[in-house]
């Protein structure tokens, strides 16, 4: 039992490291660094801008999308070395959450569905960053029952009309390209009657809205389609195989390994120890350090669980659905510490932005939290996965499963 | 990067997890949970017999010398079958407080007795209510005898010698204590028997007069050999209630899958299946925080005392989470003498005091992680 890497994983970290400590925007290094949930990272800086040309950078020399294979702008590293990258390149890796969608999820899907000419057209400019994609699946009626879903493609010669309204898509108002799930046989049951395509976001008849979140910011969009064409050579899978081509999609949203996810603990920790409570230092306080301790080895657990992940990865196994609880236990926990820095500051904790403590970082994590527990498969379904997957639980009892989609029934009441 | 067990200590798992299944079915358990017998003797002979009880004792000791990740996996095991004998107190307490302060000659004398099973040993700590503190001993040592009560002591009724916490000083600082070796059959011993929460392992009050006993350690040096071995003692521990927690997990599971109400298994519902998704993330943290203990321990690194309060914590949350809910998941016949989960619910919140409260740990934690901040 080590920490340590094999020789071959370790010429590999020092070439990554070298290369990183020549290259990385190291201006923007103490703010990445100190950004977390919920809080604009760059203040003199157009982050967008800052992230595309440190991508098209990383890209340039072979740094981007690094288990993709060459010929589609990646390096064909092994998994393992795209986690000791992911380590090595730490707070700069904060600048590549805007393509997260992208290239966890739409470049492998298009990888293993679209014709041979698409993959060499679409996927290098997908990982140098020069061009931005979404993910087009959850609906106002299909969030994680999205297989509910309702938009409509309909056959027109060689191409496809497509006509209907997705929700929560991230970074919609600055993507070129989308995946896009829609429903081309409404008679058959519901998994059956869904096909996938690819779109040029600038198709006429799409139309991008942002949502005000409950945060008041705006991550996450409504897009329209009107009419819009899209050609039969841009499907991905065959006609009502779109379920199992999404299949591919999410899993690999899932199985992001390695990735930090953020508790908000080592920000409490920190702030705990230098606040000064009414009756003495907070980290003195029998009450906040039963709190923090228990938060503690939630926060270690979590790190020590990845490290047995990237363990197996360099084994060579294929970590599973286990690991969905990383993002169960942070999302959870984000939420409570926030809750509790808070209380910590006394009435003073209302005050948010630049004119409350710390510059508002714990009540920018409050406002931003309860969308972690939803996005990317709620805490349900993620329990559901654990409880169904890893420990083989009987499946839902699905009453819709062999009914035509369009004798599903739509409200719940009247 | 390999934070994971080697196969040779994989494979030293699966054969402890054979002879348990084999020397210490839940029948066998309920022998001494039952108080038919005071600890299973067969089963103490058979993991002498199998090396276990010395496989970190070093061999010129009369041990297997093999390491602590071997004795973590082991750990693992004893606890996933509750096994009804003094391992614990023997092996993590005893033999570890020796290996740390004993004197050569005592090493001699009681490690190979230790690894052969002819000798329990256990730790007299506790004077009653409280948590691991200097101002909690009040047994004196004097002259070279020591007069005072302890209680509880862990497996105090049948051990053969005990490693007993004593006060020789009172300027109030963790100098005050040292600790002693004593055989229990010596004159002056008294052992009384106590019920507790888990009958499986047994309680004791042992007291001390005018008993001789010989020094543990320097004079003085008691408290921070009692820390060390503690730590050890946690991540050992921990490695027994993580498999505890497996085992109370999957009674849990096969449960839910085999029980049909309303017309179906209950595991199809989600209230049931939420809640055993819940006791294997609770499993899982806790395994990934023994595991780093484990590499802490078996390196002797910097970051054990951090380590070993995190995983104690982590792991004594999981068992008591999961002892607890897989009664729940049982529902009426959980709470029956007759099936076994009550076992693992006694086992888990008993464990869940024998080296110190979660109250101590959490306070050892966050301690340890400012010192290292600090540093």
């Amino acid at each position: 039992m080590n920490f340590d890497d094999t020789p071959q994983e370790a010429e590999f970290r020092a070439t990554a490291r070298a290369w990183i400590s020549a290259n990385a925007p190291k201006q923007y290094e103490e703010e990445l660094r100190k950004s977390s949930l919920g809080r604009t990272v760059l203040k003199n800086a157009d982050i967008l801008e800052v992230a595309k040309a440190w991508q098209k950078k990383k890209a340039d020399a072979g740094w981007a999308c690094l288990h993709w294979p060459k010929e589609y702008g990646g390096r064909g590293a092994s998994p393992i070395e795209r986690v000791i990258w992911q380590q090595e390149e730490g707070p700069f890796g904060q600048l590549s959450r805007m393509f997260i969608i992208g290239h966890g999820m739409c470049g492998p899907t298009m990888m293993a569905f679209a014709r041979e000419e698409h993959k060499r057209t679409y996927l290098p400019p997908l990982a140098s960053g020069e061009k931005v994609w979404c993910q087009l699946f959850s609906e106002p009626a299909g969030g994680s029952d999205v297989a509910g879903l309702r938009t409509r493609a309909e056959k027109d010669g060689d191409d496809w009309i497509i006509n209907g309204q997705k929700i929560w898509t991230s970074g919609a108002h600055y993507s070129d390209y989308g995946i896009l799930l829609t429903r081309t046989d409404p008679t058959v049951p519901k998994h059956k009657g869904l096909t996938m395509f690819f779109l040029d976001m600038k198709s006429p008849g799409v139309e991008v809205r942002p949502i005000k979140q409950a945060s008041g910011a705006s991550d996450f969009n409504e897009v329209y389609f009107t009419n819009v064409r899209i050609p039969d050579h841009q499907r991905l899978g065959e006609v009502g195989d779109g379920w199992n081509v999404s299949l591919t999609t999410l899993m690999n949203e899932r199985s992001a390994i390695g990735a930090a996810v953020s508790t908000g603990f080592p920000e409490l920790f920190e702030y705990c120890s230098s606040l000064m409570l009414d009756d003495g230092p907070a980290i003195e306080d029998r009450a906040v350090r039963s709190k923090l301790a228990n938060w503690a080895v939630k926060a270690s657990g979590l790190k020590y669980t990845s490290m047995r992940a990237i363990s197996a990865l360099s084994r060579g196994e294929r970590p599973g659905p286990e690991n969905s609880i990383g993002k169960l236990v942070a999302g959870s926990m984000i939420q409570d510490v926030a809750t509790y820095a808070l209380d910590l500051q006394g009435a003073s904790g209302i005050v948010s932005g630049e004119d409350g403590e710390l510059a508002g970082r714990f009540q920018a994590m409050l406002l931003r939290a309860p969308g972690t527990r939803v996005e990317g498969g709620t805490d349900e379904i993620m329990r559901n996965i654990i409880a169904e997957r890893v420990l083989g639980l009987p499946g839902d009892i699905r009453v819709d499963k062999d009914v035509p989609f369009n004798k599903i029934p739509t409200k719940g009441r009247g | 990067m390999n934070f994971d067990f080697s196969d040779d200590q994989k494979q030293l798992r699966d054969q402890a997890r054979k002879f348990l299944a084999e020397k210490c079915s839940p029948k066998a358990v309920r022998v001494v949970l039952d108080g038919k017998a005071p600890y299973d003797k067969e089963l103490w002979k058979g993991l002498a017999e199998m090396g276990f009880l010395g496989v970190a004792i070093p061999e010129e000791f009369g041990g297997a010398g093999a390491g602590h990740l071997e004795l973590c996996v082991i750990a693992e095991e004893m606890g996933r079958a509750n096994a009804p004998v003094p391992f614990s107190s023997t092996v993590y307490l005893a033999a570890e407080a020796l290996l740390i302060a004993g004197s050569e000659a005592q090493k001699k004398k009681w490690l190979p007795a230790v690894a052969s099973g002819e000798a329990i040993g256990t730790l007299a700590l506790f004077e009653g209510k409280g948590n691991p503190a200097p101002k909690n001993v009040k047994l004196t040592a004097a002259n070279g005898v020591l007069n005072g009560v302890k209680k509880p002591v862990a497996d105090g009724a049948i051990a053969d010698f005990a490693v007993v916490a004593a006060r020789t000083g009172s300027s109030g600082r963790d100098n005050d204590i040292s600790l002693f070796l004593v055989a229990l059959k010596a004159a002056g011993v008294d052992v009384k028997s106590l019920t507790n929460l888990d009958p499986t392992r047994g309680q004791a009050e042992i007291t001390f007069k005018d008993v001789k006993a010989e020094p543990l350690g320097a004079a003085g040096d008691g408290w921070s050999i009692l820390t060390q071995v503690l730590d050890r003692a946690a991540v050992l521990c921990a490695f027994e209630q993580v498999g505890g927690a497996d085992r109370a997990l999957e009674m849990g599971r096969d449960y839910a899958l085999d029980r049909i109400a309303f017309g179906r298994q209950i595991g199809s519902f989600q209230a049931v299946k939420h809640m055993l998704a819940d006791m294997y993330v609770s499993a899982t943290l806790a395994r990934s925080n023994s595991y780093y203990g484990a590499w802490a321990l078996s390196t002797n690194a910097a970051e054990l005392p951090e380590a070993a309060a995190a995983a104690r914590i982590s792991a004594t949350q999981a068992f008591q989470h999961c002892a607890k809910n897989n009664i729940q998941v049982h529902g009426g016949m959980g709470f029956t003498w007759e099936f076994d989960c009550h076992m693992y619910y006694r086992r888990a919140n008993a464990m869940a005091l024998g080296l110190g409260s979660l109250t101590y740990w959490e306070d050892q934690l966050i301690d340890r992680m400012r010192k290292k901040n600090a540093a």
